[in-house]
């Protein structure tokens, strides 16, 4: 396999602190986009945590928020590429206000989100899978799938930062 | 993940550090956990102090290696949960299944 197959694109890349304040201001895109590998996932999962942490959350918020990133770049490499090197996997951040918005897309075939149990069901609770979503709507505020007509799933999170820490048990 | 193993009074005390997360870690605790039954050692403490990420993945590998073990006779118990690792299992109610020591003489000693 070749070696750029190995490696993930950073479109706008370097996560610091001024960049982001710069974002906070205008709306400004984070992008990246990774080749369906698992060990591109922490990549993805590190820029969120940053851009939480430069924003002022916790790190607490900024772990949980990372790990809802984890969960969908997790399963757009698995469920929705299937694996596919040559697919790609594209993580869009973007700050309005105190919200932040994540875009996940994947170019698989999509899947029936409301086809997944309740992992909470004590019929499921032993389940070896099917956790992921649940720990997206946990962690985030909005969790949202879109299917697009020529195939690909879009996912779209958002995230109120000003609420503070990244686990809304409240929702359990 | 790295994983050292004591046996302390019968009972396999197995030490986990490092990411249980999807493609890594989460294959080589399934293969830890069968190694140690085929080798007759069904007395299982999982140490996971070093734990520091752990997925959906990873929670679900915990639970297959729980229910394996349960299904081969013996008992898979969890010692110094790291506090997100115990948050998520309260978050998704498996704290209701595993049974959890903060000391492990004591845990030794429930098997």
């Amino acid at each position: 396999m070749g070696h750029s197959d190995r490696l993930a694109t950073l479109k706008v890349a370097p996560v610091e602190c001024r960049r982001f304040k710069r974002m906070e201001r205008d709306g400004e895109r984070i992008e990246i986009t990774i080749s369906s590998r698992f060990e591109n996932i922490e990549l993805v999962q590190v820029i969120a945590e940053h851009l939480c942490e430069n924003a002022g959350l916790d790190e607490d918020g900024s772990h949980w928020i990372g790990m809802a990133v984890r969960e969908a770049v997790a399963n757009a490499i698995k469920h929705g590429n299937k694996l596919d090197v040559r697919k790609k996997v594209n993580a869009t951040f973007q700050l309005h206000d105190s919200e932040l918005q994540i875009h996940i897309s994947d170019e698989g075939e999509g899947f029936d989100p409301d086809a997944i149990g309740d992992p909470l069901n004590p019929q499921n609770l032993m389940k070896t899978s099917g956790r992921g979503i649940f720990y997206m709507k946990t962690f985030m505020d909005r969790v949202q799938y879109q299917f697009q007509p020529g195939g690909g799933t879009s996912l779209v999170m958002t995230k109120n930062l000003a609420k503070g820490s990244g686990l809304a048990s409240s929702k359990i | 993940m790295k994983a050292t193993s004591k046996t302390v009074d019968g009972v396999e005390v197995i030490k986990l550090d490092g990411k249980i997360t999807i493609g890594s870690g989460d294959q080589q605790l399934r293969e830890i956990i069968t190694t140690a039954l085929n080798q007759g050692k069904n007395k299982i403490l999982l140490e996971m102090s070093g734990v520091t990420t752990i997925d959906s993945s990873g929670i679900g590998e915990l639970v297959g290696s729980y229910t394996t073990v349960t299904n081969r006779g013996g008992k898979l118990k969890l010692l110094h949960l790291p506090a997100k690792l115990n948050e998520l299992l309260h978050v998704t109610q498996l704290i209701t299944v595993f049974e959890v020591y903060e000391n492990e003489q004591e845990a030794v000693k429930s098997f």
